[in-house]
């Protein structure tokens, strides 16, 4: 049944107004979907980052549910600890049963630096839901390039300039990392597809064992657009399918959505002032790059999810 | 009555995971390193065979270890690991956490050198890296004080007036891998001594959701800091009320530090964990030999006793302190600087030097500790020692 924006709305606000994320944030605001399309009492924990830091300046926090934050690299390992205290209290009746764990982190906390600690709590098989809001950069500290910023991104460690086109290598596809751990659950979602979104974490929630969801994560700041532009931006980057939506239930592929029209990548690359180096002098090459990779893996998606090839 | 149950025979490492069964723990994270390796399979054979009920985290590494006991602690139940050398080396950061966080976590150090080269072997490298971040640490000299720390620890982790995290280390391979015989508790006994741990704020308290780790900012992180010093340095008294009890219940009472012949002695020696053994043999040789010797064994090296060490120091006339580590660059070993600290702020500081031994498990025999002895004596008759820091034990000459 489809989930309506109304029941949404009725559900308590579990990130509170007046957290210091930059206006426009998308990275904080998926966070809030999430927690809206819970429907159980959640222990939270966060890795180090903008949604940390902003969220819990001292003697304030935003979280309205147990929240834990310690390091940047450990998150699910923390997490890890959360669910088998759970496990404890829940077995002895001092808690309810159903009381769940969900671990948030960046993605460098997640593709990077955290990415052996979510490994391992995969393959553990702890119960409980990771998401990663993926804002492609390092961005508390300053817009570093990570392992999930794309080919030809201009970032602080990566920037361009005359000898440079931006960051050289691709994003590693850290959701299949996370499909090769043969999980209940994973899959990919945006800020824009508020409905797609919740369904997501309704169904990660109701898994038992390791649920995973990477959240494009528009970040005006680091990606240089207008502030309010987040949303259409998220939006265009599945559009044009630089970020898919699907998942992969209990091991299998599903498309969540197929647009009409997929629109040329650089039309999105054009709007985000990281991107506009490659716009002058000798970004061609790049552009047809950037093109091509996301032409491959957008058929190969297709195919894993039983769909027909592309039409256009 | 002192219900002394069972005298038995055990490596180090088997009453370590002994103690870490029977207290009771709800949650344990464990990874394998030499020479912690043996507790940690012992234990998961306990849970293996039913005799725990322990919710056993076998994590990918030892950061992932220390942060999955923190989450657990955090949550509201009970959690330990135990580690050695490179392992605790990699927990560096989140021990800091979880001191700051005042989580009553206890975990069981096995001493091992930290390289490099790579090493296996005993020295307190490895412990001596962790003596500023905030966990109480002590020290064991005896597979029989392994056990009795390992049970104590997790009272005064949990006493409502420390929260704090302790570590109890003990000896690697000289203590975790020889057979020692020594008195073992009840698993009753035990569960009945530390009781349960259930705390009133946690993560799992739905009612008062609450924020671990917010971010501190220069408004008030200084305070926060000072009140976690605080509770450190208040830790004492609550650290001899448990041995107390403990004390009450088996017959063995553990103080902060250990005198041995010391009374009337001019020459004093100080050391941590298994050396102290050999010590005592070589003073009573010493002594014999009508050399006026003690020792001064530390057993809680934090919070440091340093007013009470100053005062079974001071009316010495010459002060050995032996290092199983080394400062690098610093004017002495961790144990020394500890304990000339102590010396300079209380009454008398009589002449002090360092000598470093045993790195990397080289073996401290009692003729060495003669030596030690004999050079000791000679400062407390010249008033001055012939270097700052000595090195005992090395191959040839040390001039
Ligand atoms: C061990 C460690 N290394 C580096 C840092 C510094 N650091 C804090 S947050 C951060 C970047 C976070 O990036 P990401 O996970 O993508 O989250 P974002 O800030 O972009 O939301 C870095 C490098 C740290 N806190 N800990
Ligand atoms: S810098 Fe970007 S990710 Fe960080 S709070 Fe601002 S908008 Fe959000
Ligand atoms: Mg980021």
């Amino acid at each position: 049944m489809a989930i309506k924006l109304r029941e949404l709305t009725q559900t308590p606000e579990l990130i509170a107004g007046g957290h210091r994320a930059c206006a426009g944030c998308l990275g904080v605001n998926a966070v809030r979907q999430v927690l809206h399309a819970v429907d159980r009492p959640v222990v939270t924990t966060s890795a180090t980052g903008c949604l940390e830091v902003t969220t819990t300046i001292y003697p304030y926090t935003a979280w309205q549910t147990p929240f834990i934050h310690s390091a940047f690299e450990n998150v699910a390992a923390t997490a890890s600890g959360i669910e088998r205290a759970l496990k404890v209290l829940g077995d002895e009746g001092a808690i309810p049963r159903k009381v769940k764990t969900i671990a948030f982190a960046g993605d460098g906390g997640t593709y990077d630096i955290g990415l052996q600690a979510l490994s391992g709590a995969l393959e553990r098989g702890h119960d409980f839901l990771y998401v990663c809001y993926n804002n492609e950069a390092y961005m508390n500290t300053g817009i570093q390039r990570s392992g999930a910023t794309p080919y030809g991104a201009s970032t602080t460690t990566s920037p361009a300039g005359r000898r440079s086109l931006g960051k050289t290598q691709r994003p590693k596809n850290m959701t299949d990392i996370v499909v090769a751990h043969s999980v209940p659950y994973v899959a990919q979602a945006s800020p824009h597809s508020w409905r797609d979104l919740a369904t997501k974490v309704k169904k990660a929630m109701d898994k038992e064992g390791p649920a995973f969801i990477n959240i494009l994560a528009p970040c005006h700041r680091g990606w240089r657009y207008p502030m309010e532009e987040g949303i259409n931006i998220s939006k265009m980057a599945v559009d044009t399918c630089v970020w898919p939506l699907f998942e992969v239930d209990e091991g299998e592929w599903n498309l969540s959505y197929r647009p009409r029209r997929k629109p040329d990548v650089a039309d999105w690359l054009k709007r985000q002032r990281r991107f506009d180096h490659l716009f002058k002098n000798g970004g061609g090459p790049v552009l047809d790059t950037i093109q091509d990779t996301v032409d491959e893996d957008w058929a190969k998606l297709l195919e894993r999810c039983g769909e027909p090839p592309k039409t256009d | 009555m002192r219900p002394d149950t069972g005298r038995v025979a055990m490596t180090g490492n088997e009453p370590g995971a002994l103690a870490m069964k029977q207290v009771r723990p709800d949650v344990v994270a464990g990874y394998p390193i030499t020479p912690q390796t043996e507790l940690m399979q012992q234990f998961a054979q306990y849970v293996a065979d039913g005799e725990s009920e322990t919710e056993l985290i076998l994590v990918e590494s030892e950061h992932s270890a220390m942060s999955a006991v923190i989450g657990a602690s955090a949550t509201g139940v009970r959690a330990m690991t135990a580690t050695s050398a490179n392992g605790l080396a990699l927990m560096w950061e989140m021990l800091y956490i979880a001191a700051g966080y005042r989580l009553p976590i206890s975990t069981m150090l096995v001493s091992r050198s930290l390289g490099g080269p790579i090493n296996i072997h005993c020295d307190h490298s490895d412990a001596m890296g962790m003596r500023d971040t905030g966990w109480i640490m002590l020290f064991a000299e005896t597979a029989q004080e392994a056990y009795d720390n390992g049970i104590m620890a997790t009272r005064i982790a949990e006493h409502d007036q420390v929260r704090l995290p302790v570590m109890t280390v003990q000896d690697g391979f000289i203590t975790s891998h020889t057979t020692q015989v020594l008195s073992i508790l009840t698993d009753e006994q035990v569960s009945e001594f530390v009781g349960i741990y259930r705390p009133k704020k946690s993560l799992s308290n739905f009612d008062q959701p609450m924020t671990y780790g917010a971010i501190v900012l220069p408004d008030f992180y200084m305070d926060v800091k000072r009140q976690q010093a605080e509770a450190m340095d208040n830790s004492p008294r609550f650290v001899e009320q448990v041995a107390d009890e403990y004390a009450e219940l088996t017959g063995r009472r553990h103080e902060a530090l250990e005198s041995y012949r010391l009374d009337d002695a001019q020459v004093a020696l100080v050391v941590l964990g298994s050396a102290a053994g050999t010590a005592k043999d070589a003073i009573d040789i010493m002594r014999e030999r009508a050399i006026a010797v003690g020792l001064l064994k530390v057993r809680m090296f934090r919070p440091f006793p340093r007013v009470e060490v100053a005062e079974a120091l001071s009316r010495t006339r010459a002060i050995c302190v032996l290092d199983r580590s080394l400062a690098m660059g610093a004017p002495m070993g961790p144990l020394a600087a500890d304990v000339a600290a102590s010396l300079v702020t209380g009454r008398r500081a009589p002449p002090l030097y360092n000598a470093v031994y045993g790195l990397g498990g080289r073996d401290i025999t009692i003729a060495d500790f003669e030596g030690v002895i004999e050079e000791a004596a000679e400062v407390a008759q010249t008033g001055a020692p012939k270097a700052t820091v000595r090195y005992v034990g090395l191959r040839g000459n040390e001039e």
